[in-house]
């Protein structure tokens, strides 16, 4: 059976579902009824000097028939006296104590932190979480992502934390900043025990188009938020395997960023993270969603002979290159599943107006099923992306993998294009129509301007 | 027993008549809308016969530009929402969509296009207007959807048209002979009233063109006719007591109900006799009018003419199938008092009766749904018209010229009885024909 138990740079935990500090840990009210529900941890709504919200605070992008794909906040940090939260903190604790508690805390000044850290471990908190990522209202007065921004202000700042923490350390990272690994390492640097990531992304979620005003809108006007959800997924597993596997950051990572299933936080682990937090889908759908995701992590440990979750974290990792290690003599082609297609033709319009027109149709019109020209294609995925039928285009490698050969070590041969009409242009002897045949193919209705 | 009660009210009728394709509402259609590939080439495009770009309007509607997506439908289909709901889409566009190749539920195409061309109508959203004036002037006979389509398309061009209608209302068997479940008379009306307000128009009721000598007329006073006058009553079948009380044709019997609703009475027993989608409907609403109904067709259920899914609409509402049986005569006095069938066998291909197996059915009601009588006939007049062996109006295939080149026809006149969508798609076509014509006439 599997073990879903972690322990995060001494912060354990029962299984790695960690609340990320926001809304849903806003009160002791909330968390209990998490970990009644079967969450492993919660990192409560940073704690600080109480702020006063604005009204309307959320804006959401729903995307065809799904809602809240990506999802923008602008509200701030706890707005709820810190007695408050100490004295809930500490109730939960007693009553919940084999689960973690992790305060997320944002002050400014040394004594501050000083101050703020004896509080919540004197309350019971397992950990701390520095919030150097909020990326609007708090950044503005020096603290959040303005911290986040400047490795050596981070730093500075988790080693007066570090004066004063007998409790693990975890740095909060922000992802509006261009290289994720300089605050990791200064984090590292500063004494941090481990770092989490990512915070919400700067954004501006959507304009209404009939009063101008973008969303969410505050008395007819608005400001920036932050960007979570599904949505920032890719980039949050980006920025994750950029720390993950960077020699200099050898601390652990609690991985955030649109996980809202038993998947994504497979996905994370397998890019190094040792616990995940989730915030945008306990907002969209209630903690209840935990029980499919411990069940999901579970049964997929015991299929894959995972004991803990230490067995598989940072598998994916070594898979992970840079461009040029990647092997340039790797051949695969897209395949047509006649049985399984059903004559959408989507294959066909993606392929001849998006990539290489390597996909034809059949003069006679009556067979809508489409099919490979393999000379043309170049194996780019896009024609199974967007069929809608599960396995019906597959890649099919035609190179016999006897050959391996990256960019860089082309390039150390000498054997790369270097001018711009090099005769080595990768493109150079691939099929490419005349631009005046765009004009002579039939079309359908919708294509007629 | 029929699965419905007799209706006493307006309020029973439209219980035991409720639509079988209400109206989308706004989420139900974005989600609805959300589910569409956008096919290239799509498969439904092409099942439709007036080619609406489906994929198009479906996308405006996801997008919130319903307005747009209505502007895409009456494009090719001036009968837009009539068509989204009677449509047998089951054979057209839902039919050919791809995801039943998937064995996905197929879009709902016919729901999706009532909802964005209801709020075009509601809104009055105007999307055509009349041509510059041209002096010429075309009568059209019928104001069903290939008479109003073909009316359309002309004013589209400036021509003045004066449309003849032999009823008091307009659009034909769409607001006649359709079982009212599947759309209501005002529903109908408003989308005719609707093109009226952009075309411009003239439709004279209850026209009274009644003789061949009508008929001469109106070639002698247009510059081009359009015949869209439908078929007529229906055929008799040519059996002993036809002739009694009681005994109706089925598109009599549609008409009389779309028209008088609950106050019609229909009897507890009653026979329908044929095996088309209009034999279906009359079932239909005869049991959801409370009647116990045997519907009876002379050869095997596979063999009739209606979709499936006409079939199973009125099983549904309790119809009972009989089949290989032929009726032998209408029984009874001064009234039906029941059927004599005989049973049938199909040998060689030839269906044969079989002497000695004759029963009767005792009912209260028969209603023939046996097909309809042709018009041509009022065309006598007209040299060089002719009508095929089953009374059809021939006419070219791509100008729907008759033999006169200054008559021109479509719609069931021509086909003998098809779909609403193949009528507008039909008139559409004879109005091109139409304009070449008088374009030539005028030397241009």
């Amino acid at each position: 059976m599997a073990d879903l138990k972690i322990n995060l740079a001494g912060i354990k935990s029962p299984n790695p579902f960690w609340l990320a500090s926001a809304p849903p840990t806003n009160s002791g009210y909330q968390v209990m009824k998490a970990f009644d529900a079967g969450w492993g941890g919660a990192v409560w709504k940073t704690l600080g000097v109480p702020v006063v919200n604005v009204s309307s605070r959320y804006g959401s992008v729903n995307y065809r028939d799904s809602r809240m794909s990506g999802f923008s906040n602008i509200e701030l940090i706890t707005d709820r006296p810190l007695k408050d939260n100490l004295r809930e903190i500490e109730e939960v604790k007693k009553r919940f104590p084999e689960n973690a508690v992790i305060a997320s805390l944002m002050v400014e000044t040394r004594e501050e932190w000083h101050r703020i850290v004896k509080d919540v471990e004197n309350a019971g908190a397992d950990g701390v979480e520095l919030n150097f990522g909020c990326p609007h209202g708090m950044c503005e007065r020096g603290m959040g992502s303005a911290v986040g921004q400047e490795p050596k202000v981070l730093k500075t700042i988790v080693g007066w934390v570090k004066e004063a923490a007998t409790v693990p350390v975890i740095v909060k990272l922000t992802p509006n900043i261009s290289d994720i690994t300089r605050p990791a390492l200064a984090a590292c640097e500063g004494g941090g025990d481990a770092i989490s990531l990512i915070n919400t992304i700067q954004s501006l979620v959507g304009v209404d188009i009939n009063t101008f005003v973008p969303y969410p809108v505050v008395d007819g006007k608005s400001t920036n938020g932050g960007y979570c959800g599904p949505a920032v997924k890719p980039i949050a597993m980006n920025m994750l395997k950029n720390c993950a596997k960077h020699p200099g950051v050898n601390i652990p990572i609690s991985g955030i960023g649109g996980i809202e299933n038993w998947r994504d936080a497979v996905e994370f682990i397998l890019l190094g993270a040792t616990s995940v937090q989730v915030c945008t889908s306990v907002m969209h759908y209630g903690f209840g969603i935990i029980r499919e995701m411990k069940a999901g992590l579970a049964s997929y440990m015991d299929e894959k002979g995972f004991r803990t979750v230490d067995d598989f974290r940072g598998k994916a990792l070594p898979n992970v290159m840079h461009w040029e290690d990647l092997n340039l003599q790797y051949k695969i082609v897209a395949n047509i599943n006649e049985e399984k297609c059903i004559g959408c033709q989507l294959c066909y319009t993606a392929c001849e107006d998006g990539a290489h027109q390597a996909i034809g149709l059949s003069a006679d019109m009556a067979d809508r099923k489409p099919f490979i020209i393999e000379e043309n294609c170049v194996g780019c995925n896009l024609c199974s992306l967007v069929c809608p039928v599960e396995e019906c285009i597959t890649m099919q490698r035609r190179d016999d993998g006897s050959k391996h050969i990256t960019w860089k070590e082309r390039t150390l041969a000498g054997d790369i294009p270097k001018t711009f009409d090099d005769p080595l242009a990768g493109g150079l002897h691939h099929f490419v129509p005349r631009p005046s045949d765009a004009l002579e193919k039939k079309k359908p209705l919708h294509y007629a301007g | 027993m029929s699965e419905f009660t007799a209706p006493h009210s307006e309020e029973d009728f439209e219980r035991n008549f409720s639509p079988i394709k209400p109206l989308m509402n706004r989420t139900e259609a974005y989600f609805e809308s959300s589910r569409c590939l956008f096919c290239y080439d799509a498969p439904c495009v092409k099942a439709c016969p007036t080619g609406i770009d489906i994929p198009l309007f479906i996308r405006q509607i996801h997008n919130g530009n319903e307005a747009g997506a209505a502007h895409t439908i009456y494009d090719s289909n001036y009968f837009g929402y009539t068509c989204g709901k009677v449509c047998p889409v089951e054979v057209l566009c839902e039919g050919a969509c791809v995801y039943n190749l998937q064995e996905v539920k197929p879009l709902e195409i016919g729901r999706l296009q009532s909802y964005a061309t209801s709020s075009a109508i509601r809104n009055e959203k105007l999307y055509f207007k009349a041509g510059e004036k041209k002096n010429k002037k075309i009568a059209v006979v019928g104001a069903g959807p290939a008479g109003i389509s073909c009316a359309c398309e002309l004013r589209k061009e400036g021509f003045e048209v004066d449309v003849f209608e032999a009823k008091k209302i307009p659009s034909g068997l769409a607001v006649h002979g359709i079982a009212p479940y599947k759309i209501t008379n005002q529903e109908v009306l408003n989308e005719v009233r609707y093109l009226e307000k952009q075309f411009g128009f003239r439709i004279y009721f209850e026209s009274g063109l009644t003789s061949p000598d009508d008929f001469v007329k109106l070639g002698q006073n247009y510059d081009a006719v359009f015949i869209g006058f439908g078929l007529g009553g229906t055929s008799r079948l040519s059996i002993e007591g036809e002739d009694k009380k009681n005994c109706y044709g089925a598109v009599e019997f549609i008409e009389q109900l779309r028209q008088n609703h609950f106050r019609m009475q229909v009897p507890e027993n009653v026979i329908v006799l044929g095996g088309g989608n209009t034999a279906m409907d009359a079932a239909s609403e005869c049991a959801r009018m409370g009647a116990t109904v045997v519907l009876a067709y002379r050869r095997a259920k596979e063999e009739m003419g209606a979709y499936e899914f006409e079939y199973d609409l009125a099983k549904a509402a309790g119809v009972k199938g009989l089949f290989q049986v032929a009726p032998v005569r209408i029984t009874g006095n001064e009234k039906a008092e029941g059927v004599e069938f005989v049973r049938t066998r199909t040998y060689n291909g030839n269906l044969e009766t079989m002497p000695g197996t004759e029963f009767t059915l005792p009912c209260e009601w028969v209603i023939k749904a046996t097909g309809q009588m042709k018009q041509t006939g009022l065309l006598s007049g007209i040299k060089g018209i002719e009508a095929d062996k089953k009374g059809c109006i021939v006419v070219h295939d791509t100008s729907c010229q008759t033999g006169n080149p200054k008559f021109f026809a479509a719609g069931d006149a021509v086909s003998g009885g098809e779909e609403v969508v193949n009528a507008v798609a039909a008139g559409k076509k004879a109005a091109a024909g139409i304009i070449t014509y008088l374009n030539q006439a005028s030397g241009k």
